[in-house]
């Protein structure tokens, strides 16, 4: 009987790998011998095969989301950038579209990321460090000046004022004769893992999660091609978490969107399709590309069983991945070219729908023009030269592979239990409970590095490098830059119509007292020309604001 | 003399940034040490910072940054700290930042920067030296603090 199913749903895969169409009229090994699209058992004879793997494309997921993965389409290759001025990113998408990237990602700087104007006082000295700056419409306008936005898809790494700076990007789309709903991307939106690891709110969780539901909901009516909330496991890593819980705590914060979602009205297929999910690619390679099978798995069954999801995409765990930040090292920084390679490696042999690799600099300075250059060729090395992406999931089947699966899996399962006692993501937020987590495994993996368990080349052995950053230039961020946002930003208050974009700041007010949705008043708002500082002022007048629980 | 009491650390995140592991991980170090850690806690601004450090009587200032903005922030705590009378607090810490801007802020009167990779213990080792070079120089004050 199980025998038949595998037969019949292998059946099933090779119709819909052949409907896909190939990447390559033939894929074969350097030697020039054939490679076939998915290794396979001989059977399935107690059908746990079907049961915990299945095939590419097919429930649980474990192997894949498409039939076909790279065999049909290769992953986004995807560089997070941003800096300066509007003007200064511009010219680095432009760069970058030239020399082959397939997809936008635009990296903002700290005051906007926080909601804050660059005239504001506490923007002082921030303006453009880490990021761009995007206060208004017209930054928009200038930062995707002569790019297609019909055409790239634009991912935007923004989360506490994330409906403010979507709805400036909708309004810079229709400006540029662009419609909404053809709109591709992705904002990341995913405000939990803020709370839990990268520290950059500016309401309690309950608004917040209001504004995410605003958005989802905005997006399964208006932008079915967006991706409206990516949920990010990659900070939860950074922050010095574990794989389990980067895994255990991303997944959480994804069920807890859906069920805000569904306690809106809205159904379960209607919007979960476009959920996007991000990871971070760290250095245990093996550990890595089980995770990213785990989740795929964990995600698959709970959509389907606890949330009753009927349409096989909302049981597909899309995701980015990004190589871990934290793993590089500011001592002899070339070797970061050596790590970035092998995780991004983890992210393909996973399944990773777009991917991003760091440049060898990030630990000294955002990074040079030549440093993103060799990230960005690492991915079109392992792409175009090695023959990984000519075979789906090649690690599927490896027993040890599968007991890392698997237990990652059952040690996700443990901690949702735990957060389930605890009453769910906001409530376990407010009592410090993942920080708390986080927090304890960063101590022991620095103690542990301290004790040389832990080894980190360059650092802790084989260390003969006199000084970090030794020998590579560095990207400097001109003064100007903050200057010239001021101005640019001043000029703006002065020209634009003060009384209509006072007006829009207050339907955005009256809309935080009630609870339509907000994202028709932001857009007004925005395309008013009141800066992203005065949309956040009038939403905090109502919201109010949120310090977090002490915990070290 | 009075007697000895542990030193006291803030340990702070200047500016917009949330990126707090380091800070976090350093806190719980210096508490293994032994020594007395104020947590600051997020999106602190010097004035904020320096308020801090005088209400809660500080010997050491330890500040994370990994926002690139350490130019703006370390120099501007450390006028408001000899404004205010407290020129002999220590104004040290880390993140990323390039040796070059560790030096120029070396110049200014900031101490000693601990970049990434840095080794925790020498940056416990370097608080400790620090307050009991600062308390030989001050004999008779009494405020020696030891860990």
């Amino acid at each position: 009987m199980s025998q038949e199913a595998f037969e019949s749903a292998r059946r099933r895969w090779e119709a819909e790998l052949a409907r896909s169409g190939p990447r390559l009229p033939r894929f074969e090994t350097i030697s020039g011998t054939d490679v076939p699209a998915l290794g396979l058992p001989a059977g399935d004879p107690d059908g746990a095969y079907l049961d915990g793997l299945g095939f590419p494309g097919q429930f649980p997921y474990t192997r894949g989301i498409h039939p076909s993965l790279y065999r049909g389409r290769l992953w986004t290759m995807r560089q997070f950038a941003g800096f300066g001025t509007a003007a200064d990113t511009n010219a680095r998408y432009r760069y970058l579209l030239e020399h082959g990237q397939t997809g936008l990602s635009v990296a903002f700087d700290m005051p906007t990321l926080m909601g804050y104007d660059s005239d504001h006082p506490r923007a002082l000295g921030e303006v453009g460090k880490c990021g761009v700056a995007v206060a208004s419409l017209e930054d928009m306008e200038t930062l995707f000046e002569g790019i297609p936005v019909g055409e790239v898809s634009t991912s935007m790494t923004i989360n506490a004022p994330a409906a403010i700076v979507w709805a400036m990007y909708i309004a810079n789309a229709e400006k540029q004769g662009v419609p909404a709903a053809s709109l591709r991307g992705t904002i990341q939106n995913d405000i939990l893992k803020e709370y839990i690891a990268q520290k950059e709110w500016v309401f309690p969780p309950e608004a917040h999660m209001r504004l995410v539901v605003d958005t989802i909901e905005w997006a399964a009516r208006h932008l079915p091609l967006w991706h409206p909330v990516s949920i990010s496991g990659y900070h939860i890593r950074e922050a010095g978490s574990t794989a389990a819980q980067e895994l255990a705590y991303t997944l959480y914060d994804g069920f807890a969107y859906v069920e805000a979602a569904l306690a809106r009205g809205l159904g379960v297929d209607e919007f979960a399709p476009r959920l996007s999910f991000f990871f971070n690619a760290h250095s245990d390679f093996f550990e890595e590309v089980a995770k990213y099978r785990a989740a795929r798995r964990i995600w698959a069954r709970r959509m389907k069983g606890r949330y009753g999801a009927r349409d096989p995409r909302s049981m597909q765990l899309r995701f980015h991945a990004q190589t871990a930040g934290c793993s590089l090292t500011a001592q002899q920084p070339e070797n970061n070219v050596a790590r970035v390679a092998l995780q991004a490696l983890s992210a393909v042999l996973g399944g990773a729908q777009s991917l991003h690799t760091n440049s060898m600099d990030e630990t000294l300075a955002l990074p040079t023009e030549k440093a993103v250059t060799i990230a960005l060729r690492t991915q079109q090395v392992l792409a175009c030269e090695t023959g990984v992406a000519n075979t789906i999931d090649p690690l599927g089947g490896s027993w040890f592979v599968e007991r890392e699966t698997d237990r990652l899996e059952a040690e996700a399962e443990a901690i949702f239990i735990e957060l389930d006692r605890r009453g769910g993501m906001v409530r376990a937020i407010e009592d410090g409970y993942p920080q708390r987590e986080i927090g304890r495994a960063s101590y022991d993996y620095a103690r542990k590095l301290q004790r040389g368990e832990q080894v980190m080349v360059g650092v802790n052995r084989y260390a003969d490098s006199p000084a970090a950053g030794d020998g590579i230039p560095l990207l400097r961020i001109e003064p100007r830059v903050e200057t010239s946002q001021r101005e640019r930003l001043a000029a703006l208050r002065r020209r634009r119509d003060a009384a209509a974009a006072r007006r829009a700041l207050d339907r955005v007010r009256d809309g935080a007292r009630g609870h339509d949705n907000l994202m028709g008043p932001i857009l007004e708002a925005v395309r008013a020309y009141a800066t992203l500082g005065e949309v956040v002022d009038a939403m905090r007048e109502v919201f109010g604001t949120y310090r977090e629980p002490s915990v070290f | 003399m009075t007697e000895a009491r542990p030193i006291r650390v803030l340990v702070a995140k200047p500016g917009l940034d949330g990126h707090d592991r380091g800070a976090r991980v350093v806190a719980s170090a210096l508490r293994d040490a032994g020594m007395e850690v104020i947590y600051g806690g997020l999106w602190l601004s010097p004035e904020e910072i320096v308020t801090i450090a005088e209400q809660e009587d500080v010997d050491v200032i330890g500040l994370s940054s990994m926002n690139n903005a350490h130019m703006t922030v370390f120099p501007r705590t450390l006028e408001l700290l000899r404004e205010r009378g407290l020129g002999d607090v220590l104004l040290t810490g880390g993140g990323i930042m390039t040796a070059e801007d560790m030096e120029a802020l070396g110049r200014m009167g900031v101490g000693r920067l601990f970049g990434p990779g840095s080794d925790m213990d020498a940056f416990v080792e370097y608080i400790r030296r620090w307050c009991e070079t600062r308390a030989r120089g001050t004999e008779g004050r009494g405020t020696c603090p030891t860990a």
